[in-house]
């Protein structure tokens, strides 16, 4: 399980069997030495379940977590590292199985692809958005205002093209454009 | 990263009062049988009528049917408590299966024998009730109190421990009902036999689920 000589594991067996005896029964150096000598050897085990290192230091922790949570069960008579790779490999598994049910249920959003943390880097896409939105309030203008904006404004047609066009006189056409653009403004500036 | 398990680590050993590690866990079930056998030979010299049983018992059908649902009481008692810690093999699961493969197929030949038993009312099912009751009162305080005991060990994954002490629970009420039984399980009996073992496994499972977690949500929260 662990690397190293067979000389040097048996002497760090008996070394952790006998700091989680004591660490049974209150010592709390002997805990701390113990669980600080340990990390290499749990990271080691959930490394095999998990790539990234801030996913193999959570599960460490989860690991760290449960041996404090079962240490009771530890029988000093037993080899410990046995006991401890037991909790590390299923821990570990359990971490990377819930992770793994978790992403099945997460969402795309493509939008979120197109939007940048750089202000500037969205000019285009909120100026599409914004065209959008004229466009909305345009067409909920009504009928006169909106055919006055329509030719002038956006056709660019002059005021005497629109008073043939239309049918109405250069004089309503400008004042229907002066109340049009006023309702726009009012509306767009609350979005 | 790495600071965050150091500081943990401190956050631990802070917290490490001392703590009594669990007896093996044979002793551990053998201490649990012990007591219900106890128990149960008091019932049963109360309530049973032990002459009517020993006459029934010489039938090799029934002793072999008798030493299967024991034996499968025992080895699931037993495998539950070996499953409830971290470190034993995840095979211990398998140990009662056969034994359990014995029951069925026991059961299952005598009900081959009788089949259904036809009353004028139809299939009878009044004894079957009466075993029923039996094995689901007598699987509560067997099973309430082996989940305490399973629970101490916080298993890692609760749920096959609390269906093999549901399965161990089930298999002795079963064997002690017996007793209780002057008569040859039917294809009706089987069923609510296995109805009943169903609903304490199922649940014996469902209580196994909620592990006591408090601990670790305390220590988490850094």
């Amino acid at each position: 399980m662990a690397a190293g000589k067979p000389g040097h594991d048996v002497v760090r067996q008996e070394r952790w069997s006998r700091l989680m005896a004591a660490a049974q029964a209150g010592d709390r150096a002997s805990y701390e030495a113990l669980l600080r000598d340990c990390v290499p050897f749990i990271r080691a085990v959930v490394a095999r379940q998990h790539r990234r290192p801030d996913r193999v230091e959570d599960a460490v922790q989860d690991v760290l977590l449960t041996v404090h949570r079962v240490r009771h069960t530890y029988d000093p008579r037993r080899p410990f590292a046995p006991w401890l790779a037991a909790i590390a490999r299923r821990r570990s598994i359990d971490l990377l199985r819930r992770r793994l049910r978790a992403e099945a249920h997460e969402v795309v959003d493509e939008e979120a692809y197109e939007t940048f943390a750089d202000p500037a880097a969205n000019k285009d896409k909120e100026a599409a958005d914004r065209a959008a939105e004229l466009g909305l309030a345009v067409a909920a203008l009504p009928e006169g205002q909106r055919q006055a904006i329509e030719l002038v404004k956006l056709r660019e047609m002059s005021l005497e093209e629109a008073a043939r066009a239309s049918g109405k006189s250069a004089g309503s056409l400008k004042v229907s454009i002066h109340r049009a653009i006023k309702a726009l403004k009012a509306q767009l500036k609350g979005v | 990263m790495a600071e965050a398990t150091d500081r943990l680590i401190e956050r631990l050993a802070a917290d490490a009062a001392p703590v009594r590690p669990l007896r093996p866990p044979a002793l551990r079930a053998g201490l649990w049988l012990l007591a219900v056998a106890a128990l149960a030979a008091l019932g049963i010299i109360a309530f049973s009528d032990l002459r009517l049983f020993a006459e029934r018992a010489r039938d090799p059908k029934l002793a072999v049917e008798l030493a299967a649902t024991l034996l499968t009481g025992v080895a699931a008692v037993v495998a539950a408590f070996h499953l409830s810690l971290p470190d034993r093999s995840r095979l211990w699961a398998l140990v009662p299966l056969p034994m359990l493969a014995l029951w069925i197929a026991s059961s299952g030949y005598s009900c081959y024998r009788h089949w259904i038993a036809v009353g004028p009312e139809g299939w009878e099912i009044g004894e079957s009730a009466h075993c029923f009751v039996f094995i689901l009162s007598a699987g509560v305080p067997l099973g309430a109190s082996l989940l305490l005991l399973l629970r101490r060990a916080r298993p890692l994954s609760p749920l096959p421990v609390a269906a093999l002490g549901g399965l161990g629970v089930a298999g002795i009420a079963a064997f002690l009902l017996q007793f209780f039984h002057p008569f040859d399980v039917t294809f009706m009996d089987l069923g609510v036999h296995l109805v009943a073992v169903a609903l304490v496994v199922g649940a014996m499972s469902l209580l196994g689920k909620l592990p006591p977690r408090r601990a670790a949500a305390r220590l988490s929260g850094l």
